[in-house]
C-alpha cells in the first residue's frame, strides 16, 4: 500500500493538516500536497478509468505529463471536469470525484469492454458498425456517445471571474527550475527587462530531488538565493502558477496564470491569461521520463521511477513498500537509492542493459540493491493493484525466469526534453541517437519578424540531462536572449553544478524486444486513449506510415494529455514496425497549448454584459423603458416595434404603420451611416464609388445612389446630400457603415492616393431623427426654429439651422413614402430632440414606430433593402435600378463586372411584386417560386424566390417581392410556391410598388 | 446647454482605480497635411500647441492637440467652443486641402485615477502601457477589451479613455470590471 513516510517531504508542511473529500470519503493531507500525493498518502492508488476500456488506472507521473488521474474537481457552479490531480494543490475542503466509472469506481460495468478487446482493434471507429447503414445513427452512434467522453460537462453558470493582461518584455522565460532561473539572472544582469514564469508553486524543477550541488552549497540554498536576487531586481518579473502554454508568432507568447485554485476563498479572478510580446524566448522546460513499453504497464502502481523518488522526497510519500525499478539508464537508480534511504525494499533493479556499472549503480551495489542487468519485466501481475513482477531476459521473448512479489514498480524508458514550446512556432528538432531523444536543433530556431531566431532553449530542455551542463548552457542561453533582444550582457561567473555522472541510455522501445503479440496486447502506449503497442504495429502493417496519420487511426497522442508520454514511445514502435529510423518517421505536430488552459481564462472577462459590445443610439434608453421589442441591425439593437400596454408585437407594428400613415410617426434613424467625403476631388471621388452621378448634385440638394463592389454587385445604398462644393455627407445602411468607411480609405489609400479627399465617419456625431407622416411639418413647425415649408424646403432637399434651440440639418427624403423630414441633431443632444418632438407632436397624435414599421412602409412603395433584396449576388439591374446607372460615366466601381455576359443575361431573375390569390396567405420569406417541371435529380425547376413578405396594414392585404426569371415580363402571370408544409401558395405577378405609385404623398 | 447628456451622465466607479466618465467634451478631427506650415498655424491658433510629432499628445490652457495619423490630429477644446473653432479652422486652412469636422457627440470619454491604471489599461489592449511604451505625452489608439479606444495620461496616475459614443456604456463596465478591488495590481 502506498502512504505517508514518518519523515520527509520537502514542499509539505506536517503542521498544517488539511481535510479533503475524495469519492464521498474524508481524507487528510498536509500543506504543500497535491491532491496527487495525498490521495497516494491515503493508500488512494486506484484513480479512474481509462476510456476506451474502461481499464483500472492509478497515478503515473507526478506533473503536467500525468494521463490517468484526471478527476471532477469542485462542486455546483465550481465543477469543473478533467482536473489533473497532480497539478491541482491540495486545500482545506477541496472536493474531487473520480470519472469515467459507473456505477462505482471500484465495480465499473464499462470494464467489460475490456473482455472485448480484441473487438475494439485500431481504427475501430472507422472499421466497426458501417453495417446496416441506419444501424449507425439509431444503435451505435447513441451508445457509443453515452460512453465517450472523460468527465462530465459542467451543469451551472462558472461561478468565477477570470482575466487577461497584456505585457511586453525583453526576454520571457518559461520554466523556473535551475536552467530558467540561471537564464533570467544572466538575462536580468544585463539590464533586459524580464518575466520568468513557472508553472507550479515552487521553483527549482528536480535538482532538489535530484540531489544537485551547486556552488559547493545543496541547490535549495541556491534555488531561494537566486530567487531573492531576482525578485530584487525592478527589471525582473517572477511569477508562480504560471503556465507557458504557446509560443505563437512574432514572441507572442500566451501564459495562464492560476490565481485562486489553491485558495478558492480569495476575492479576485480565478485564472488570468497572460497576453505577451517578448523580444526573445528562452524555454526552460525541463524533461519528461518516458515509460517503458512492457505487458501490464498500466496496472495501478506500476509509475515513472522520476515521480516515485518524487513522492518520497518531496511529499514524504511511499509509493509501496516493496518497489521494483525498471530501467534503461542510469538516472533511475538515484530513485532505487532515495527508497532505500527511506527504508523501504528495493527487492531488484531490472536493468535491460547488459552492463551497468556507472557512479550511481555502483552505489546501489553497495548498498546491497539487487540489480539484474540484460533482464526485463516480462509482465505484471495484478487488477486494481500491482502484487508483482515476472522477469525475462531483455533480449527474449518473454519467458518467465522469475517471479518477484512487490506492491509498485518503478519505471524509466530515459528522458524526453520538453520541446513543445520550441515547436510551437517552428522550431526544428534533432534526434541524439546516443541520448536516445529528439532535441532542439539550434540552426533552425523559430523566427520572428526580422526574420532572425526568437527562442532558446535552456537546460534540460535543450537536451543537457545533467545539472553541470544544464547550468552552464541555460546560464549562455539567457546572455543569448538579452543580447539577441539588444541588451548587452554582463560579465559574472556562472553557477556551477555538480552531479553524478551517467552512463549511457540503451534505447528499448519493447521490453523484452520480442514481445509476442499477447503481451503487446496489454503493453500501453497511451494510457489515457488505450493504444497499445499492438494497436500501432496493426496501423503500421494496414499501411499506416505517416506518424500523423497513425496517430488518428490509433488515437495515438490524441488525450487530454496529448501524447506527453506516448508520443515518443509509439513513433518508436512505428519506426520499428516500418523498418525506419526514428528521426525519418519524425514527431506529430506539436500544437499550444501545453497543457489545457481554462475556457474562462480564454474568455477572460468577456461575459454577459461585456460578452459583446452592443452599440446604443442616444435614444436607446427610452426604448428600454418604452416596451421595446429589439432587433439587432448590424452591432446596434434597434427597436422591432414599441409595444403599448397588453398589445402583442402583430398589432403594435400595425398600429404604428397606420398611425405614421395617417398622423405622424418618429423613427430613431440615429444607426444611419453618415460619411464626411471633403476634397476637390470629392466629386470625382464619389462618382466612382456610385452606380449614378454624383458630381452634378448642387449643394443643399439630396440623392439616393447605389455602391456596387467591384464585381458589379450591390453592397449599400443611401442618400448623398451636397454639404457645399467641397462636401458631401454620405449616408450609408446601418450595418454597413464602418464597412464602407473603411471601403472609402481602402481606395483612396491604396489605389486613388492622388485623389484630394478626405473622409471622416461622423455616424455617432449625430443622432437622426426621422419625423413622418401627413402631419409631421406641423410637428416641426411647433417645435419651431426653421421654415420646414414645401416652398423653403422641398422634396429631396436639405437645409440647416434649429429646431426648439437644438442645432439641426433638416432631410426631406422618404424612405416610406410619406411626408418626412429626417433630422440630424448632435448625438449628445439627440434625447432631448426626441423627447421634444413626442412632446410637440402630441396634439398630432404622433407615436414612435420601429424597423418592422419601417420594412412594411417601404416595401409598400417598393423600395428595396440591402440584405433582403441583394445578398451579395444580386446586380442593380436585377432590381430595375437601371435609372440609377449612369450611362455618362466613364467609370464606377462594378460597370466593367456589369457588362459581362453572366450578368446582362436576360435569363438572370428580376424583380417584381407578388400578390397571393388570398389576400391574407403571406408568402414566407425566401419562399422559391416552380414551373412545374422537374429535373433528372427529381428536384423542381425553380423560376424565382421571394425576397420581402409582409402583412400590409395599409392595403390590408400581404404583399411581397421577389426575384423571378423574365419576371418584369410576366406581369399579371400567377406562379406557383410551394410551402415547406406542402400546400402551394399562388400569387400574381404585379408591379413592386404598391402604394401610392405616383409619389404624391411625399411631395406635399 | 441643459438639453447636452453625455452618454452615462458622469457616472463614477470607486475600484480599485476610480473610473469616472468625464462628460462631453469638445473634439475635433483635423486631416491634412501636417506638414504644412497654414495647418500648423491654424492648430496654434486654436489651442496654443505645436503639431505633436507621431504618438504625441500635448496639452494647454486651450485645449489638446494628439497625433491620429500621418494625416490626421485630434483636437480637443471646451464642448461648447467646438463649432467655432471648426469654423475658424476651416477658416485659416480655406486654400488648403484638408477637412476639419466636430466630433465632440461621437465620442464617451472616462478618466481613470489611481496608481495602477497602467494595470486597468493592460488588462484590455495589446499596446505596451508600460512606462517604456507609455507615459504623459504619448497617445494610443488601440483597443480595450472588444473596442476601439485611444488613451493617454495626464499624470503618472491619470489616464483618459476615449471610445465611440455607442459603446460608452459597454466600456464603462469593461472599465469597471477591470477596475475591480482585489484585482490590482497584477505584479505587486
Amino acid at each position: 500500500m502506498s502512504t505517508r513516510l514518518q519523515t520527509g517531504g520537502t514542499i509539505i508542511d506536517r503542521g498544517q493538516q488539511i481535510e479533503f473529500r475524495w469519492n464521498g470519503k474524508r481524507l487528510r493531507g498536509f500543506s504543500g500536497d497535491t491532491l496527487a500525493s495525498a490521495l497516494l498518502a491515503n493508500n488512494q492508488m486506484l484513480l479512474g478509468r481509462s476510456f476506451k476500456y474502461h481499464r483500472p488506472r492509478g497515478l503515473v507521473a507526478s506533473g503536467a505529463e500525468e494521463p490517468n488521474a484526471l478527476v471532477g474537481l469542485g462542486e455546483g457552479a465550481r465543477f469543473e471536469p478533467n482536473q489533473r490531480a497532480t497539478t491541482t494543490e491540495l486545500f482545506s475542503g477541496l472536493t474531487a470525484q473520480p470519472q469515467n466509472a459507473w456505477p462505482s469506481l471500484e465495480f465499473d460495468i464499462g470494464a467489460l469492454n475490456k473482455m472485448m478487446t480484441r473487438f475494439f482493434p485500431a481504427g475501430f471507429y472507422y472499421k466497426t458498425f458501417m453495417y446496416p447503414r441506419a444501424a449507425w445513427k439509431h444503435v451505435f452512434e447513441p451508445v457509443i456517445r453515452k460512453a465517450a467522453g472523460l468527465g462530465a460537462a459542467p451543469k451551472d453558470p462558472d461561478a468565477d471571474t477570470y482575466e487577461h493582461y497584456h505585457t511586453h518584455t525583453d526576454v520571457m522565460v518559461i520554466g523556473g527550475g535551475i536552467s530558467g532561473l540561471a537564464a533570467a539572472l544572466e538575462a536580468g544582469r544585463s539590464g533586459a527587462r524580464v518575466l520568468l514564469v513557472e508553472q507550479t508553486a515552487n521553483f527549482g524543477g528536480r535538482a532538489i530531488v535530484d540531489g544537485v550541488e551547486i556552488d559547493g552549497g545543496d541547490a535549495e540554498s541556491w534555488i531561494n538565493e537566486t530567487l531573492k536576487t531576482l525578485n530584487e531586481m525592478d527589471n525582473v518579473t517572477v511569477v508562480n502558477r504560471c503556465l507557458g502554454a504557446g509560443v505563437y508568432d512574432h514572441g507572442y507568447v500566451l501564459a495562464y496564470q492560476r490565481l485562486t485554485d489553491h485558495t478558492p476563498d480569495k476575492d479576485g479572478p480565478r485564472h488570468r491569461l497572460w497576453r505577451i510580446r517578448a523580444k526573445q524566448v528562452v524555454t526552460a522546460t525541463g524533461a519528461l521520463e518516458r515509460p517503458l513499453s512492457f505487458a501490464g504497464n498500466d496496472v495501478p502502481g506500476v509509475m515513472l521511477a522520476g515521480a516515485v523518488r518524487d513522492y518520497a522526497t518531496l511529499y514524504g510519500v511511499s509509493v509501496g513498500d516493496r518497489v521494483v525499478i525498471a530501467t534503461n539508464n542510469d538516472d533511475a537508480y538515484r530513485t532505487a537509492i532515495t527508497l532505500h534511504r527511506a527504508g523501504l525494499i528495493v527487492p531488484v533493479i531490472v536493468d535491460a542493459r547488459p552492463e551497468a556499472n556507472g557512479t550511481l549503480p555502483e552505489q546501489a551495489r553497495a548498498l546491497g540493491i539487487r540489480i539484474d542487468t540484460g533482464k526485463a519485466i516480462a509482465k505484471v501481475k495484478g487488477g486494481k493493484r500491482v502484487t508483482g513482477v515476472s522477469l525475462c531476459v531483455q533480449a527474449g521473448e518473454g519467458s518467465v525466469l522469475e517471479e518477484v512479489a512487490c506492491d509498485a514498480v518503478a519505471m524509466s524508458g530515459g528522458w524526453s526534453p520538453v520541446v513543445h514550446l520550441w515547436s510551437h512556432c517552428g522550431g526544428k528538432l534533432n534526434w541524439d541517437a546516443e541520448q536516445a531523444m529528439f532535441r532542439p536543433d539550434p540552426k533552425r530556431p523559430p523566427t520572428g519578424a526580422d526574420g532572425n531566431g526568437m527562442l532558446h532553449v535552456a537546460g534540460t530542455a535543450n537536451g543537457y540531462l545533467d545539472a553541470a551542463s544544464a547550468l552552464a548552457d541555460a546560464g549562455q542561453a539567457g546572455r543569448d536572449a538579452a543580447k539577441d533582444a539588444g541588451f548587452k550582457p554582463a560579465a559574472g561567473t556562472a553557477p556551477k553544478a555538480v552531479s553524478e555522472a551517467e552512463a549511457p541510455i540503451l534505447p528499448v522501445w519493447s521490453m523484452p524486444q520480442g514481445a509476442g503479440v499477447k503481451l503487446q496486447m496489454k503493453t500501453f502506449l497511451d494510457y489515457q486513449n488505450d493504444v497499445k503497442v499492438s494497436d500501432v504495429r496493426l496501423a503500421a502493417r494496414e499501411g499506416y506510415e505517416s506518424v500523423e496519420h497513425t496517430k488518428r487511426y490509433t488515437t495515438l497522442g490524441m488525450a487530454t494529455d496529448q501524447g506527453k508520454l506516448s508520443n515518443i514511445n509509439g513513433l518508436a514502435i512505428l519506426a520499428d514496425s516500418l523498418n525506419a529510423e526514428i528521426p525519418r518517421v519524425g514527431t506529430t505536430t506539436f500544437r499550444p497549448p501545453y497543457q489545457p488552459i481554462s475556457m474562462g481564462a480564454i474568455a477572460g472577462s468577456a461575459r454577459a454584459e461585456l460578452f459583446k459590445p452592443v452599440r446604443k443610439s442616444p435614444v436607446h434608453a427610452w426604448f428600454e423603458d418604452n416596451g421595446a421589442v429589439w432587433e439587432p441591425v448590424g452591432d446596434w439593437r434597434r427597436p422591432y416595434t414599441i409595444r403599448q400596454a397588453g398589445e402583442n408585437q402583430k398589432d403594435a407594428v400595425k398600429r404604428e404603420i397606420l398611425n405614421t400613415r395617417q398622423n405622424v410617426g418618429l423613427l430613431d434613424a440615429s444607426t444611419l451611416g453618415k460619411i464626411i467625403v471633403k476634397g476637390p476631388d470629392a466629386g470625382k471621388f464619389l462618382d466612382l464609388l456610385y452606380t449614378n452621378m454624383m458630381s452634378t448634385l448642387k449643394p443643399g440638394f439630396c440623392r439616393y445612389g447605389l455602391m456596387c463592389t467591384e464585381n458589379g454587385f450591390l453592397t449599400d445604398d443611401g442618400v448623398v446630400a451636397r454639404l457645399d462644393e467641397d462636401t458631401f455627407l454620405c449616408h450609408t445602411t446601418s450595418g454597413g457603415s464602418d464597412r464602407i468607411h473603411a471601403w472609402m480609405e481602402d481606395w483612396l489609400q491604396t489605389e486613388w492616393w492622388d485623389f484630394k479627399v478626405y473622409t471622416a465617419n461622423l455616424t455617432e456625431q449625430y443622432a437622426q431623427i426621422a419625423v413622418v407622416g401627413p402631419k409631421a411639418r406641423q410637428v416641426l413647425e411647433k417645435l419651431g426654429g426653421m421654415d420646414v415649408s414645401k416652398e423653403s424646403l422641398p422634396f429631396m432637399r436639405f437645409a440647416e439651422g434649429t429646431l426648439a434651440g437644438i442645432p439641426a440639418r433638416a432631410f426631406r427624403i422618404s424612405f416610406s413614402g410619406e411626408l418626412s423630414y429626417e433630422i440630424a441633431v448632435p448625438a449628445s443632444q439627440g434625447r432631448a430632440f426626441w423627447d421634444k418632438c413626442l412632446e410637440a407632436g402630441a396634439e398630432f397624435g404622433i407615436q414612435p414606430y420601429g424597423t418592422e414599421a419601417l420594412h412594411v412602409m417601404r416595401a409598400e412603395k417598393g423600395f428595396i433593402m440591402i440584405g433582403d433584396e441583394t445578398d451579395g449576388t444580386i446586380i442593380p439591374q436585377d432590381l430595375n435600378l437601371n435609372w440609377a446607372i449612369s450611362k455618362k460615366k466613364a467609370d464606377f466601381l462594378g460597370k466593367r463586372a456589369q457588362e459581362r455576359s453572366h450578368m446582362t443575361d436576360p435569363d438572370r431573375w428580376k424583380l417584381v411584386g407578388l400578390l397571393t390569390e388570398n389576400p391574407a396567405d403571406v408568402l414566407p420569406d425566401g419562399a422559391y417560386a416552380v414551373d412545374g417541371t422537374t429535373a433528372p435529380t427529381g428536384i423542381k425547376t425553380t423560376i424565382g424566390r421571394v425576397t420581402s413578405s409582409y402583412y400590409s396594414p395599409t392595403l390590408d392585404r400581404s404583399i411581397a417581392m421577389g426575384l423571378v426569371k423574365h419576371g418584369p415580363e410576366r406581369m399579371g402571370e400567377v406562379i406557383d410556391f410551394p410551402t415547406t408544409e406542402g400546400a402551394v401558395i399562388k400569387a400574381k405577378i404585379v408591379d413592386p410598388v404598391f402604394f401610392d405609385p405616383e409619389g404624391e404623398k411625399q411631395n406635399v | 446647454m441643459s438639453d447636452v447628456q453625455s452618454v452615462l451622465g458622469g457616472a463614477s466607479f470607486d475600484g480599485a482605480v476610480k473610473v469616472t466618465e468625464a462628460g462631453v467634451q469638445g473634439m475635433i478631427t483635423l486631416r491634412g497635411d501636417l506638414g504644412s506650415e497654414a495647418l500648423a498655424k491654424a492648430v496654434k491658433s486654436a489651442v496654443g500647441l505645436a503639431v505633436p510629432a507621431p504618438l504625441a499628445v500635448k496639452s494647454g490652457a486651450k485645449g489638446a492637440v494628439a497625433w491620429m495619423s500621418p494625416d490626421e490630429l485630434l483636437l480637443t477644446v471646451p464642448y461648447d467652443q467646438a463649432e467655432a473653432a471648426v469654423a475658424k479652422l476651416t477658416k485659416a486652412l480655406a486654400d488648403e486641402h484638408h477637412l476639419a469636422v466636430n466630433v465632440s457627440d461621437a465620442r464617451a470619454v472616462f478618466t481613470l485615477s489611481g496608481d495602477a491604471v497602467r494595470d486597468v489599461l493592460a488588462k484590455g489592449t495589446p499596446a505596451d502601457v508600460s512606462p517604456a511604451g507609455f507615459k504623459p505625452g504619448v497617445i494610443r489608439r488601440s483597443q480595450l477589451g472588444l473596442v476601439a479606444a485611444a488613451f493617454w495620461m495626464t499624470s503618472d496616475t491619470e489616464v483618459t479613455v476615449v471610445c465611440f459614443r455607442s459603446v460608452g456604456e459597454y466600456m464603462y463596465n469593461w472599465l469597471c470590471t477591470a477596475a475591480k478591488p482585489g484585482t490590482l495590481p497584477i505584479v505587486s
